[in-house]
């Protein structure tokens, strides 16, 4: 520790401590613009110019390291004058346009000018003025405002992984800019805003909306991906008007990923449902809640008379709050089914009767930065999970050795140690190869589970690769991602991952999907009972159908769907593993009850629904989301329920009173979670990624498929149509990652099928085909085809990773 | 995009720098595409930020910080002359208004057969022959009074 003095007050600063850290520490502020916490260090704006004893001039605070028993001055004479000439120089070319400056109010450099700035300027030359870049549709320029602080250059190059803004030229002509015709396309591009000091970087989709004083600031939980990102919901007239990020040194730290950020356009879309609808004789017709709620009600009394309570089925999305999904699955068991699930995107069930608990990420999110190899098995980590890919990208800076299992090879923007690209299919057995990899280097045998299925595998090189590097470096990790929960395999992989962490004693985690993939186990939305809920009242039936059952998904031959539906916050036709047969088992239905935010398109056209209740989205509504890491975080409504939405968990409370079932007598969300959460916030003993004793099946070895007749879809969910309120965020929509789906395939199977670049095809899974133009990616294993899912121009196609055929057009 | 030969000369360059800083020899690859494809293009820089395994904005900064660098077509020979004081003093607003009566072009034109660009050059370090002026960022030439100019344009007309 180095011993200084900053304005006479002594504090100790670590070994390469800076002058700015120490000011920090004691709560002494330095002016500044380029220096930020999370940033390296540019001094390039020179405000922060502090007095130090026996320095002939002026030194900048982020810039000088403390030396031992310095003395540090901040506001003396020769410091504040050093800082008022610096602010001179910096207003030189910035305009006077804070009235129509959406930083206005906000400004570190209008707050800055009041402090140091002269009252008039000294500078009668012309101004310079800069064009204007388009950066894309997220992010608005007004360049000549800029000071050339860096700092959204620098975020990109060490926060982002990925340069994609720049200064260009030199001294007056210096200018920030994207390279030629580029945009700004980063997943984490909105944090620039907030890190632009002035008004030359502000965020497009509020611009000229609000002033920042007319805004409330409201707390409240991300309800995208599962890393709970904590946000500042800011309001106006009870409409949502920006996002910002919550500081949270354990989650997001100060960043937010772009979905989060610019989501809210979606909460007040033109889509909104704001009145219950039922459709009578085909015709659909906005009614009551007493109506709507009566019909649910009757509805569901018929289905249970005429067929049984076990042709009830329940579907809610994670995105839903833990309150919600605890009810939804509360009503279905009072009804006498247990076909409850929130895992509308699985295929493969086979690990259900063996799951110890709910899957989590195994660690706390803050301790990936620290991993130093990692095994990702089946994730776009950037585009599931921005912030933690942000977290795992740190962690491969700082020496952490990332490994990728994965059949798609699009660029982490960070350095991968050993890749192994393989098809869907080919995953387990890659995976199997790692293991036994890993058990030949610990010297240990296979586990009995899994020793059967490994008898004909033999270890590929990358494998030797892989298992060495989560053996060498400590701590590992070996993390399942979305696409792998996805896959028609899930059982084995997450079994075998589950063996090559426990020999090479590395960390386990599953990626949750959604803000609510953890509580949504722990509210039991799940067919089984939770074991772990034995102990808190035992709140389960027996065993129920689960998603693929409730929806046909699992088998194409049987009629088994069920007679009565219903959805929270779900849209078949995008959330479900095969949407074909979703709809299918939907249209099939005596009753289909959406519970949605919004007047879902295809619900409506397809006219799969019977009942439409709008309900409240997360910012209308309190509840809880908790985090794949197993943090419980509640939040409140930030604003009143558009029209006559209602919270999910009232309409839920009121159809249980309605239906007479026992205990739906709660007043608040609180009283919801006590029940589910009896303990409290500490849900640790419900989080376990154990399989117990499932055994792993067989390998098939060497199985090549050939011929167009065997072609494989990769259809991965892309980041913004994971769901519904993403889906109707206008700007996200007209992002690059958002542009419109195309069949990429190697280079070798458009060959063999003799298709060029551009040429609209078929394409076929089922009954069902969509056309679309054909794209070129060689770094897709041989014979896939990558189509997206969740995507409306998707929709008629069948399961993500099954069987696909191309025809020409 | 470049020639094999360019590419060996970066290649070479690389030799210098550590295998994991491939981006230090961007300065040298950028020169090394100007002297062959006489300006850079768009095209070159990201090409030559693919060869050196660096984002292209990043190439774009040091093309643009650079003097010497020509986001621009140019002419044949580019004359950089210098117009900082000592050469000033010495007679180089003379030598440019030699240059522009004599191909009739001012600074960053180029003459209509593109034989020639003007460029406003600053300080090259060797005053004591002001005033002096660069060809093609290779070439210096000293003490340049108008004869020697006139001789230099017949020079490089030939």
């Amino acid at each position: 520790m180095i011993n200084f003095e900053i304005d006479g007050k002594p504090v100790s600063v670590p070994k390469n401590g800076t002058v700015m850290d120490g000011a920090n520490q004691l709560g002494i502020y330095i002016p500044h613009f380029c220096y930020h916490k999370k940033l390296s260090i540019a001094a390039n704006c020179r405000m922060c110019l502090v007095q130090v004893e026996k320095a002939p001039k002026p030194l900048p605070a982020c810039a000088t390291p403390a030396m031992e028993g310095m003395k540090v001055f901040t506001h003396s004479g020769q410091a504040v004058t050093a800082q008022k000439g610096v602010m001179e120089f910096l207003l030189i070319n910035h305009p006077l346009d804070c009235p129509i400056c959406d930083q206005g109010g906000e400004c570190q450099l209008q707050d800055l000018a009041v402090g140091y700035g002269a009252s008039s300027s000294r500078y009668t030359e012309a101004k310079r003025v800069v064009a204007n870049k388009n950066l894309g549709p997220l992010i608005s320029t007004d360049m000549t405002r800029c000071i050339h602080c860096t700092r959204c250059v620098r975020f990109g190059q060490e926060i982002a992984g990925i340069m994609e803004l720049g200064m260009a030229g030199r001294g007056e002509h210096a200018e920030i800019l994207a390279f030629v015709g580029k945009t700004v396309d980063s997943e984490l591009s909105g944090n620039v805003i907030d890190l632009c000091p002035v008004g030359a970087l502000v965020s497009k989709p509020f611009r000229y909306s609000a002033r920042t004083w007319e805004l409330s600031r409201r707390k409240s939980i991300s309800p995208h991906c599962g890393l709970g990102s904590n946000l500042i919901v800011q309001i106006k007239q009870n409409r949502v008007m920006r996002v910002l990020p919550r500081e949270n040194e354990e989650i997001n730290e100060c960043w937010l990923s772009d979905k989060d950020r610019f989501s809210y356009e979606g909460l007040n879309s033109e889509e909104r449902l704001t009145r219950p609808m039922i459709k009578q004789g085909g015709v659909w017709q906005e009614c009551d809640w007493q109506t709507a709620l009566e019909f649910v009600a009757n509805g569901l009394k018929d289905v249970k008379e005429k067929y049984g309570a076990e042709s009830i089925g329940a579907l809610g999305s994670a995105h839903s709050t833990l309150e919600e999904l605890y009810l939804l699955q509360k009503l279905a068991r009072g009804l006498g089914s247990a076909s409850v699930d929130h895992r509308v995107r699985q295929s493969d069930f086979r690990a259900d009767s063996q799951m110890q608990g709910a899957p989590w990420l195994g660690m706390p999110i803050a301790e990936i930065s620290q991993l130093k190899s990692l095994l990702v098995i089946g994730s776009t980590l950037r585009k599931d999970h921005p912030l933690l890919a942000h977290r795992i990208r740190h962690a491969v800076k700082h020496g952490a050795q990332l490994n990728v299992i994965n059949p798609i090879d699009d660029d982490l923007l960070t350095k991968v140690r050993n890749r192994a690209i393989v098809a869907p299919d080919k995953m387990v057995s890659m995976l199997a190869e790692v293991l036994k990899a890993v058990a030949e280097l610990k010297g240990v045998e296979i586990p009995d589970d899994a020793k059967n299925a490994l008898s004909t595998v033999s270890a590929s090189d990358t494998a030797h690769a892989m298992a060495a590097s989560l053996n060498d470096n400590k701590p590992a990790a070996v993390f399942i991602g979305n696409l792998a929960q996805h896959h028609p395999r899930y059982a084995d992989i997450c079994k075998l991952a589950q063996h090559i962490a426990q020999i090479s004693d590395a960390r386990f985690g599953v990626l949750g999907e959604a803000a609510n993939s953890v509580g949504a186990y722990i509210a039991d939305a799940i067919p089984f009972g939770n074991r772990n809920a034995d102990t808190a009242g035992g709140r389960h039936g027996g065993q129920g159908a689960n998603a693929s059952q409730m929806l046909g998904m699992d088998d194409p031959a049987s009629e088994t769907g069920c007679k009565a539906y219903i959805l929270l916050n779900l849209e078949p036709e995008l959330d479900s593993y095969n949407p074909q047969r979703a709809v299918k088992a939907l249209a099939a239905a005596d009753l289909v009850v959406m519970m949605s935010a919004y007047k879902s398109h295809a619900a409506i056209q397809e006219n799969y629904a019977d009942v439409l209740l709008p309900i409240a989205p997360f910012t209308e509504t309190s509840g809880t989301f908790i985090s794949t890491e197993g943090r419980v975080q509640s939040f409140n409504g930030v604003v009143a329920p558009l029209g006559e939405t209602r919270p999910a968990w009232k309409v839920l409370r009121v159809l249980g009173n309605i239906l007479q079932l026992d205990g739906f007598d709660y007043e608040t969300s609180e009283q919801v979670r006590a029940d589910v959460l009896p303990a409290g916030n500490d849900v640790s003993a419900w989080l376990n990624n154990s399989l117990g004793s499932l055994a792993v099946s067989p390998i098939e070895a060497g199985k090549e498929n050939k011929g167009s007749e065997g072609l494989q879809r990769i259809g991965e969910v892309p980041i913004y149509q994971a769901d519904l309120i993403v889906r109707r965020a206008e700007s996200l929509q007209r992002t690059r990652d958002a542009a419109a789906p195309l069949a990429w395939m190697p280079g070798s199977l458009m060959m063999q099928l003799g298709l060029r670049t551009d040429e609209v095809i078929r394409l076929k899974q089922g009954e069902g085909e969509v056309r679309m133009p054909v794209a070129q990616d060689d770094s897709l294993p041989a014979n896939c085809i990558r189509v997206v899912s969740a995507h409306p121009s998707t929709a008629a196609l069948g399961g993500m990773f099954d069987q696909i055929t191309v025809e020409k057009s | 995009m470049l020639s094999a030969e360019s590419l060996k000369k970066i290649d070479y360059e690389l030799t210098k720098y550590p295998a994991d800083q491939k981006q230090s020899a961007v300065m040298s690859a950028l020169a090394i595409a100007q002297d062959e494809k006489g300006w850079l293009t768009t095209e070159t820089m990201d090409f030559v930020a693919e060869y050196l395994d660096m984002p292209s904005i990043a190439v774009y900064e040091v093309a643009t910080f650079y003097n010497m660098y020509n986001l621009q077509p140019i002419g044949k020979y580019k004359i950089t002359v210098c117009t900082n004081l000592p050469c000033a003093l010495s007679g180089a607003n003379e030598a440019v208004a030699h240059f522009r009566e004599r191909l009739g072009i001012g600074f960053n034109e180029t003459t209509t057969d593109g034989k020639f660009t003007l460029k406003e050059g600053e300080c090259m370090g060797a005053c004591g022959d002001a005033p002096v002026l660069l060809v093609n960022n290779k070439r210096m030439c000293s003490f340049m009074s108008n004869d020697k100019i006139d001789q230099l344009l017949e020079d490089l007309s030939k």
